[in-house]
């Protein structure tokens, strides 16, 4: 059995899974200032009854690291930059402690100028004088050598410090993003870890041994202890519970598109082909841009306890909540509202639902029943005016090469998938969109699901130079030396090779290291007109889905 | 440091799948490192710096502009459909308004590529900012056009194309024809008899630096665009002038680059060549797109920047100088001279003898134009290459008076087509186009 725990803003819930089926749900609220508390009620109402000894693992989402960055109850970072010229630091908002640093490598990872240790020295008394002990050290293009972060962490590290390299964090290029991801990891580290310590001291007093796993940003898994280098990897953890709970409800194999229809908000997600989409770049926390792999999501201001406005004769709906719909005697009319008087859902008090819509009914000049179909009407339009243009530009994503220019793949949703409470809208939208639509079951406990059964992913990103006679493994920072007739096949393979210890080591199970190659390209370097060398790109990576089978080790 | 920033659309496509040969300096390679350098710097997360795909241009496009021997089909691949459409999309998004400015950073170039197309010359298959200036005249209400080549080889196709438009102001600096392909651009290619003062050279001796590239812009054509008052001003980007470009001789810079392109300040940046891919490109493209997006250029620089290296000689400086002296003397002259030259002639003939380098052909030319006062003039090019093709071709221009018009027409319907293999009639002004 897997016990899978979503620890929600407000509600906390667990499923008990076997064979990949719910066998046992419960639901509790969450204590806030008591994460553990709430892990223990919820495992214990849901142990009752079951061998405890039959579970074999423990996967949990948390909301702890993006509570953390969004309620600024951070650590203080000193970070320092090995920049070199290009963009002018000043236009990156940085915060006070940051400590420029000579060193920069080019594009291609060769040094230009070196680390200076008596300068780093000189950094390093001015941290202590300032009593930090988180640091990020991040250098431009360190993901394609990763020697002068290195370097400069050996001479900054001791043990009252903790250090997070920038190289470690991401394959991917993008300095500013680098900037900010290495930053929040320092920064959640300390609460990072104690939430470790309270989940480590919970398994304990369940009495248990099996390995326990977090979800990530991206919807996969990762062994807790492992998680430890890496908490930012764990930021969005509850919005990625969300779609891969779509994803262990509907277990759909084509485009779709599904909605998470909230009080005060709706999520939209995609799938392609049945895989979630991700975050090209990465994901966003707090107004920060980084590069952390996560899930597509995107938020729109419109859910079931919206506030109703009209302004010269239209509907306006949202972006606000200002308490819950008037049939529950909330302060004004809200599209939960119009659904009651419509008759697709009911709930709270019908009577106050009707006076509130009358209000609306009154201003647009029709009738109670015409009023809060013009809603509904009105909420399905503004979703599904959303999904129209999430599609495009997903579809209109720059690509950069001619194949994929003329051939790349359209994303065309078969499916709607949609829920929530205010899920009873899903048939006037599907009918905006012209594609069916449906409510998965156990959908009150789906997000469980969803973290009981996502199987542990991984990237690694391969550069392969044969000019220089190196290869890099971007993420590991691990650099060794390839011949010059290193192949795009070669790359492939040891792409491969060091994907699947990764993921062994994050927690894999064999049978759900399905790896795919999502870039390989090589480029002939020439100089002065001779062929000089290749330049090898790779990507391979464990995509999110589900585990593979129920029989669980 | 610019003042003001502004929304810049970005066309990226480096065609990673695409060469005109394995080791040509044209190939797939070519953007990799500009890639490298534009992601890390994290430019497209910039809220003023909007990334567009590409559309794709059509072979109705193309035949607002060329005369293509037999036709656009046999010259294209998709790769240049790709990179003339990257640069009608650059527009699209700057005349709807939803940018400011927008570089289409494209490639295979295309200044090289003339009016009349028998195959490749100079990397070049079709003119892709001459696509892109039919495109904005036939779908927005646009007549005066500016053209500035900042490529280091001579933009002849560009010149070429537009040689009788007195609506398209070509302005092309250029390392001196004596010392570098295609050989020709000098300061008395002034433009065809209605069109005088409408094609601009300007000549640089070798080894000119930021601050020779500078002073023409202050000197020449700055003043120059001031009175041609075009509605939008084309940047034809090329960033072979960099010091470090291994086929030319220049002395440019990433910061020379920006600041040029602050200074000149283009509505739409086209990419032309720059074959210094690694130590070069990088540089100067992000310098270019900070400066277009109004963001601090100031310290982008190439790792082996070193400004005393580069510093251009005294005599350079004078030579330079000089030349635009000539220059503006020239242009202050430019109404006086079309009696000069046309005297009593109601036709005026020029003959071209033109070798494509890339695709290895060899075409005789010969252009004639009415002299007109009224527009460009209508034009007739009998040209034959030695792929054994003839063909005549009929071209209205843009504005097209009556009189041109109707000589036009009369040329194409008697026109003997037995002894061509296609005979073209090109209508700017109608958008037609008709081949028998």
């Amino acid at each position: 059995m897997i016990l899978g725990i979503d620890v929600g803003g407000t509600h906390t819930d667990a499923v008990l899974v076997q064979d990949l089926q719910v066998i046992s749900k419960t639901k509790v609220l969450t204590n806030q200032t008591n994460i553990m508390s709430s892990l223990l009620e919820a495992a214990e109402k849901l142990i009752k009854g079951n061998n405890i000894n039959d579970i074999h693992r423990i996967v949990l989402s948390t909301t702890i690291s993006t509570n953390a960055i969004v309620q600024n109850k951070t650590s203080r970072v000193a970070m320092v930059l090995l920049s070199g010229p290009g963009l002018s630091p000043a236009t990156l908002n940085l915060g006070k402690d940051v400590y420029f640093a000579r060193g920069y490598v080019n594009h291609r990872g060769i040094p230009v100028k070196n680390v200076n240790s008596r300068e780093i020295a000189d950094i390093s008394s001015e941290i202590d004088q300032n009593q930090i002990h988180y640091i990020g050290v991040v250098g431009k293009f360190s993901s394609r050598n990763p020697q002068q972060e290195l370097d400069a962490a050996e001479l900054l590290d001791n043990d009252s410090r903790n250090i997070s390299l920038g190289h470690t964090l991401s394959g991917q290029l993008n300095f500013p993003r680098r900037i900010s991801t290495t930053y929040l990891n320092a920064a959640i580290h300390e609460i990072y870890h104690g939430f470790v310590q309270d989940v480590q001291k919970f398994i304990q007093k369940l009495g248990l041994n099996i390995p326990v796993y977090i979800l990530k940003a991206d919807g996969g898994t990762i062994l807790i202890d492992q998680s430890l280098n890496c908490p930012v990897q764990t930021i969005h953890s509850g919005p990625a519970a969300g779609i891969m709970g779509v994803l262990a409800t509907a277990r759909m194999k084509e485009d779709a598109v599904a909605l998470d229809i909230g009080g005060t908000t709706t999520d939209i997600s995609v799938f392609a082909d049945g895989v979630p989409l991700l975050e090209p770049s990465g994901v966003e926390i707090n107004g920060r841009k980084t590069l952390i792999r996560g899930l597509y999501t995107k938020s729109i201001g419109v859910g079931g306890d919206s506030v109703i406005r009209i302004e010269n004769g239209e509907i306006f709906i949202g972006p606000h909540r200002k308490g819950p719909a008037a049939a529950l005697d909330g302060p004004f009319p809200t599209p939960t509202d119009a659904m009651i008087v419509e008759g697709i859902v009911s709930f709270g008090d019908s009577g106050k639902a009707r006076e509130a819509i009358a209000l609306i009914a009154k201003k647009l000049q029709l009738s109670i029943e015409e009023a809060a179909r013009a809603i509904i009407d009105k909420m399905a339009a503004i979703i599904s005016d959303q999904i129209r243009q999430i599609l495009a530009q997903i579809n209109n994503k720059p690509v950069y090469t001619i194949h994929e220019l003329l051939e790349g793949k359209i994303i065309q949703p078969k499916i709607l998938y949609v829920a929530g409470g205010p899920a009873a809208i899903a048939p006037f939208i599907a009918q905006n969109l012209g594609y069916p639509y449906s409510i998965p079951e156990h959908s009150e406990v789906s997000n469980a699901l969803g973290v009981a059964l996502a199987r542990t992913t991984a990237e690694i990103t391969i550069l392969a130079d044969t000019e220089r006679k190196e290869l890099i493994l971007c993420e590991e920072g691990h650099v060794e030396s390839i011949p010059r007739n290193f192949s795009l096949a070669d790359a492939i393979e040891t792409g491969k090779k060091i994907l699947r210890e990764k993921a062994v080591c994050m927690g894999a199970r064999p049978e759900d290291i399905i790896m795919e190659v999502t870039e390989s390209q090589q480029f002939n370097m020439i100089r002065d007109f001779y062929t000089t060398g290749k330049n090898i790109r790779v990507k391979v990576q464990i995509k999110p889905g589900l585990i593979s089978s129920g029989k669980e080790r | 440091m610019p003042a003001k920033e502004k929304k810049t659309g970005l066309i990226f496509f480096p065609a990673f799948d695409w060469a005109i040969s394995p080791n040509h300096p044209e190939r797939e390679e070519r953007l990799l490192y500009t890639q490298d350098q534009v992601f890390e710097e994290g430019l497209l997360d910039f809220p003023n710096i909007l990334e567009y795909k590409p559309g794709l241009a059509t072979y109705a496009d193309i035949n607002r502009c060329h005369i293509c021997v037999p036709n656009p089909q046999n010259l294209t691949t998709n790769s240049h459909l790709i990179s003339a459409g990257g640069a009608i999309t650059a527009a699209q998004k700057v005349l709807s308004g939803e940018v400011d400015n927008a570089f289409a950073l494209v490639r295979p170039p295309g200044h090289h590529s003339m009016l009349v197309a028998h195959g490749a010359r100079g990397f070049c298959n079709i003119n892709i900012e001459a696509v892109m200036i039919e495109y904005i005249r036939h779908t927005f209400d646009i007549r005066r056009i500016a053209v500035v080549d900042t490529d280091c080889h001579h933009g002849d196709g560009t010149q070429d194309i537009y040689w009788n438009d007195p609506d398209v102001l070509c302005i092309s600096m250029h390392q001196d024809g004596r010392t570098l392909y295609p050989g020709t651009g000098f300061i008395d290619d002034f433009g065809g008899p209605n069109a005088l003062g409408a094609t601009i050279n300007i000549p640089l001796p070798p080894r000119t630096s930021d601050e020779g590239f500078l002073f023409v812009l202050e000197n020449a054509i700055l003043p120059m665009l001031d009175e041609f008052k075009p509605e939008i001003i084309i940047n034809s980007a090329g960033q072979d002038n960099h010091y470090s470009d291994p086929i030319t001789n220049m002395n440019f810079s990433a910061q020379g680059y920006a600041l040029l392109n602050e200074k000149l300040s283009p509505d739409i940046a086209v990419l032309e060549g720059g074959y210094s891919i690694e130590k070069a490109l990088p540089y100067v493209n992000v310098g270019i797109i900070l400066a277009m997006a109004g963001l601090d250029y100031s310290q982008v620089r190439e790792p082996d920047y070193d400004a005393r290296q580069i510093r251009q000689t005294p005599e350079v400086t004078r030579l330079i100088e000089n030349e635009v002296k000539n220059l503006m003397t020239l242009w202050k002259k430019k109404k006086n001279l079309k009696k000069q030259i046309t005297g009593s002639a109601a036709y005026i003939r020029r003959e071209k003898n033109i070798y494509y380098d890339t695709d290895d052909i060899t075409e005789r030319q010969i252009e004639t134009v009415r002299v007109c006062n009224d527009c460009g003039g209508v034009v007739m090019i009998e040209s034959a290459a030695d792929t054994g093709k003839k063909i005549y071709a009929v071209i209205l221009p843009n504005s097209c008076c009556p009189e041109c018009r109707e000589n036009g027409e009369a040329f194409f319907n008697r026109i003997n087509g037995s002894q061509y293999n296609h005979v073209y009639f090109q209508d700017r002004q109608k958008d037609v186009f008709i081949v028998k």
